[in-house]
């Protein structure tokens, strides 16, 4: 080994402390990235796969009814490659010991053998046997939330019928991996699960047989989806064809891309935030580092050294200190991966297994990011140094020109002792490095802002959501439209203290060459349970004979702003197209919605007052009579109860949003804890000599650790009101990029949050003064004497 | 415990008895001072002469309570100061010695004035730092930081914040070390200025035998030992050396 290299090893084993603290920089932001886009990766090919093994169709219509020998005429269309009838139908089920309603959805599977799509993967137990009339496969997600088994029964009322079904297994589904009731938001494991059973039992129980009301199917290679969508639209039409739709609009599969897009968006945004900044700090500490090495520059330079030889000698010194964090990170970030995506696994993406997949080229982009910063940095102070004379580079530093701070000028230093003044001049002095050391500091602060800001906007929305716009206890799904006389029999039930209907109309917006499949809202104009909001969140009458949209249905799906005339493709009925203009806006921070007055919906409708399902007001207590009495009536397909909503919403993403705090603060910690120790450490390396001096001269260890840290303490300080507005600047750029049809963030900054911003930081100074308190205790006094450095 | 002194010792400042002081360097003992007995009065200029790892250095740290001894007693006037604590030793420091240093070590953020005022700030009777500066010549550059001074004139300041607290002794090491000849004579001026005019027992460490002309005594110190040791009977000033 040569000598340099040598002093190399040496010279890393001497800055190990420092060594450690750029590494946790460079480990915080690789880990973010690492995690994020492994997460990603692995998540969207594990889709991939599963999807291919369990043959997920391609094109999906639902029907009132047809007879089977319909299917032999799409089958026959070109295009179709496989294909496959099913019954289909909601169902009510009932748990012992569970007192919420619990809504279904029964789906056929072939008599014998295997479904031709959409497949079924059996975690546990089989399939039911041979023309079974009872047997039931049940989805994992609701017979994990209730601890269910194979050979466990459950009740179902099937077409009003209370019937006792035996679990024969419990499975996954390509079809319904992301699973919500009608008229829910969230999923909500406990309280909507997808059966399946067999194709004759099922049939007759609807008053199907030798009949279906689905179809799915696969396209041939060459087939245009579209084509083939308008091909089974024709035929379905005259059987209530509601209009057959691609896996772009499938709901499980809609919502998992979209999950998906949003999960990249936090790969790419998140880590690009906390990288960024990590590089930055880098190329701050490391120049900093390597300015303090001029004498040795000098030295090597007085040996014959040329400037690129040097150059390389110190990049070599940072690379060690870069590949270590990279490593570290690659490793965390590979960890916190697989937790993270299990935690997905759990509470959305319910995948039988998971490929994990760490992509090579991601670990090359946090290499190079890192390494660019870095050595930035390194060869900035290299050039710096190897520009000065040897011999001046070697001789005493000169006094380093100061003078009165401006605070001095101005009349104010008989407040000031000497060591005060010291420390307001050294800040003077540097003004440059001052501020990076703010900038350096407030990154970390406006990190931690970022990484904890989630919990505060997700409370936010929720609260909005359930308190301002959907105030209703209960949101109750009829079987089919039905009269508004039906309304009254409601709110004759006992316990029911209000009652508001609505009129809900699946179909296609078009705007252009965009559009957007989902249903208009017909709701009473001045609602007291269910109202939409304007831009100060506050309720806002729908006006009639036209839509108010939501704001990011409007702006960035539609393309459409108030005056707009919409084109309205109706999906029931005689599936009449219809022109509504836009009206308004509304704020609205789950989901997407369009609203109508429900009169004016009717009126379009040609209808008289018919709802589809209403929105209930339950006095408290009176829960559970309520939902028994109307789990009763066969009309009411389903209920969603607004409270237990809420606290699904919380269980399944409360996981998740813990896992990402731990792992954000964890990472934002680190990064904020390495600037600071740097910035101290590098500070004694700068002014031990001094301090050292000052010892000699008789001052105490505490005297002197207020000049040093009187400095840190004070730029700390400085630096937490400018990571706030960091933070909220980051905390926006986020809002920004989450934009998704499932959710928009809110830009709400919590009290908590700026105080985790500041805790860090405050902690982090702390920590850091400890340390350098121990080290002031060890200042070499007897070397100041002597030498120069 | 006190020894019983010797009349002879009545105004004496330091009294050091059989020091020792041994270095291990990994493997290798190292004796810098091997039994040193040495008694050190009020008001004298005594210059501490020998080459690099005679030990003077060493010596000079035991006795300004930078340093402690392996063997031996070192008593500053009815203190000991062998086995003192860390925070006694900074005590001491801060009420009674003045250092001066090869390369200053005067705070660059701070002006001469500022720089006197450090070490008065934390003492109990100092003088006036604009006297102190006025002592060594430089009443009139009291509110220039370091940078603005020369080397002759940052090492006065250095020997200003030395006295300015009224020490008991000065010590300074290789003081002249950083400087040419003619500003180095100045240096040695003030510090026998201050000698003279304050009595300030000044020990002076050296390598540079000219030097030695000005002093009352001079102890030469050689491997760890007191090599030779006498007195001037006629002290040369210091405007009279030259090297």
């Amino acid at each position: 080994m040569r000598a340099l290299d040598r002093k190399l090893l040496r010279d890393l084993w001497h800055l190990r402390g420092q060594v450690l603290a750029i590494a946790a920089v460079i480990m915080g932001g690789v880990a973010t990235l690492v995690m994020s886009l492994s997460t990603y990766d692995s998540l969207g090919v594990t889709r991939d796969r599963f999807y291919g093994e369990y043959r997920f169709a391609e094109v999906f219509a639902s029907l009132k009814r047809a007879p089977e020998p319909v299917a032999e005429r799409l089958r026959a269309l070109p295009g179709v490659e496989q294909l496959e009838t099913r019954v289909r139908a909601g169902v009510k089920l009932e748990l012992e010991g569970f007192n919420d309603p619990i809504t279904g959805l029964l789906l056929s599977l072939p008599d014998s053998g295997e479904p031709l799509l959409n497949a079924l993967h059996l975690k546990r137990g089989g399939m039911p046997q041979a023309w079974s009339a009872d047997e039931v496969v049940l989805s994992d997600s609701f017979a994990d939330a209730h601890g269910l088994q194979p050979g466990d029964k459950i009740a179902a009322i099937i077409n009003g019928k209370r019937q006792q079904l035996t679990i024969a297994g419990v499975a996954v589904s390509p079809e319904y991996i992301y699973q919500i009731a009608p008229g829910s938001m969230f999923p909500d494991f406990k309280r909507y699960g997808v059966l399946w059973m067999g194709r004759s039992a099922l049939g007759a129980a609807y008053g199907m047989e030798g009949a279906f009301n689905q179809v799915s199917l696969t396209l041939a290679r060459d087939a245009r989806e579209q084509a083939v969508i308008d091909r089974v639209d024709a035929i379905l039409a005259p059987y209530g064809g509601t209009g057959a739709y691609g896996r772009k609009d499938q709901f499980s599969n809609r919502f998992l891309s979209e999950e998906l897009n949003q999960l990249q968006t936090t790969a790419t945004i998140f880590p690009a935030i906390f990288l960024g900044v990590a590089a930055f700090l880098l190329n701050v500490v490391v120049s900093r580092l390597i300015a303090l090495q001029r004498e040795q520059i000098a030295i090597l330079k007085a040996f014959g050294y040329r400037y690129p030889a040097i150059g390389w000698h110190y990049v070599k010194l940072v690379l060690g200190m870069v590949l270590l964090g990279v490593a570290g990170g690659v490793a965390l970030g590979a960890w916190f991966g697989q937790g993270l995506a299990a935690v997905y696994m759990e509470t959305t993406f319910r995948f039988p297994y998971l490929d994990y997949l760490l992509n090579p080229g991601i670990v090359l982009v946090a290499l190079g990011v890192s390494v660019v910063g870095a050595v930035s940095g390194t060869l900035y102070s290299v050039a710096r140094a190897v520009r000065l004379p040897a011999a001046e580079g070697m001789r005493a530093e000169a006094p380093e020109a100061y003078r009165a701070t401006l605070i001095e000028r101005i009349g104010l230093q008989r407040w000031f002792g000497a060591p005060t003044r010291m420390i307001l001049r050294h800040i003077e002095r540097r003004p440059l490095k001052s501020m990076l050391t703010v900038l350096g500091i407030s990154c970390a602060c406006g990190l931690m802002m970022v990484g904890n800001d989630q919990k505060g906007a997700i409370d936010f929305m929720v609260d909005l959501q359930f308190r301002q716009a959907a105030r209703e206890d209960l949101a109750l799904t009829f079987i089919e439209p039905t009269s508004g006389r039906a309304l009254h029999e409601l709110a004759a039930v006992p316990g029911v203290g209000y009652v508001e209907g609505f009129r809900d109309v699946p179909a296609i917006l078009r705007f252009g060459h965009y559009h957007y499949r989902s249903a208009i809202f017909g709701i009473e104009p001045e609602g007291q349970l269910h109202r939409s909001l304007d831009h100060d969140y506050q309720p806002v009458a729908v006006p009639p004979g036209g839509v108010v949209l939501t704001d990011h249905l409007a702006r960035n799906i539609l393309h459409v702003e108030p005056g707009d005339m919409l084109t309205v493709e109706v999906l029931e009925g005689s599936r009449p197209v219809l022109q509504v203009p836009v009206l308004g806006i509304t704020q609205q921070f789950l989901g997407l919605s369009a609203y109508m007055q429900k009169d004016s919906l009717n009126a379009l409708m040609r209808e008289g007052h018919v709802v589809t399902g209403a929105y209930l007001a339950i006095e408290p207590g009176a829960e559970e009579a309520v939902y028994a009495k109307l789990n009763a009536r066969p009309r009411v397909l389903g209920m969603v109860a607004n409270r237990s909503a809420i606290q699904s919403f919380y269980e399944t993403i409360g996981e998740f949003i813990l896992f990402y705090n731990l792992v954000a603060t964890l990472l934002a910690g680190s990064i904020g804890f390495g600037v600071v120790y740097n910035s101290a450490r590098i500070a004694l390396s700068e002014r031990g000599r001094e301090l050292a001096s000052l010892r000699v001269l008789g001052f105490t260890r505490g005297e002197i650790a207020y000049i040093l840290l009187g400095e840190l303490a004070l730029l700390t300080l400085a630096a937490i009101p400018v990571g706030f507005l960091v933070g909220t600047g980051l905390v926006g750029i986020l809002v920004l990029a989450f934009e998704s049809d499932l959710y928009r963030l809110p830009l709400v900054l919590t009290p908590q949050n700026y105080a985790m911003g500041a805790t860090v930081v405050i902690v982090s100074a702390l920590l850091s003064g400890l340390l350098m308190w121990l080290r002031l205790g060890r200042l070499d006094l007897v070397a100041v004497l002597k030498t120069r450095e | 415990m006190m020894n019983p002194m010797p009349p002879d010792q009545a105004n004496a400042v330091f009294v050091a008895r059989g020091l020792t002081k041994v270095y291990r360097m990994g493997e290798v003992e190292v004796h810098a001072l091997r039994g040193i007995d040495l008694t050190l009065y009020q008001g004298e200029l005594v210059v501490l002469l020998g080459p690099s790892g005679s030990g003077k250095s060493t010596l000079l740290n035991i006795l300004g309570g930078l340093d402690a001894p392996s063997g031996g007693e070192v008593r500053y006037l009815d203190h000991t100061l062998t086995g003192a604590s860390e925070s006694e030793l900074t005590d001491f420091r801060r009420e009674h010695v003045g250092f001066v240093f090869q390369f200053y070590n005067l705070i660059p953020s701070l002006t001469a004035r500022e720089n006197v005022a450090a070490v008065t700030e934390i003492s109990r009777s100092p003088m006036r730092p604009e006297d102190a500066l006025a002592l060594v010549g430089l009443g009139n550059r009291l509110d220039h930081f370091p940078a603005q001074l020369s080397g002759g004139e940052q090492q006065r300041v250095a020997i200003a914040r030395a006295v300015a607290k009224n020490p008991a002794v000065l010590l300074c090491d290789e003081p002249t070390g950083a400087l040419d000849s003619a500003t180095g004579v100045v240096v040695l001026e003030v510090l026998e200025k201050v000698n003279r005019e304050l009595g300030t027992l000044t020990v002076l460490i050296t390598h540079n035998a000219g030097i030695a002309d000005m002093a009352d005594r001079v102890i030469r110190l050689s491997d760890g030992q007191i090599a030779e040791e006498h007195r001037n009977a006629h002290k040369r000033p210091a405007h009279e050396l030259s090297w």
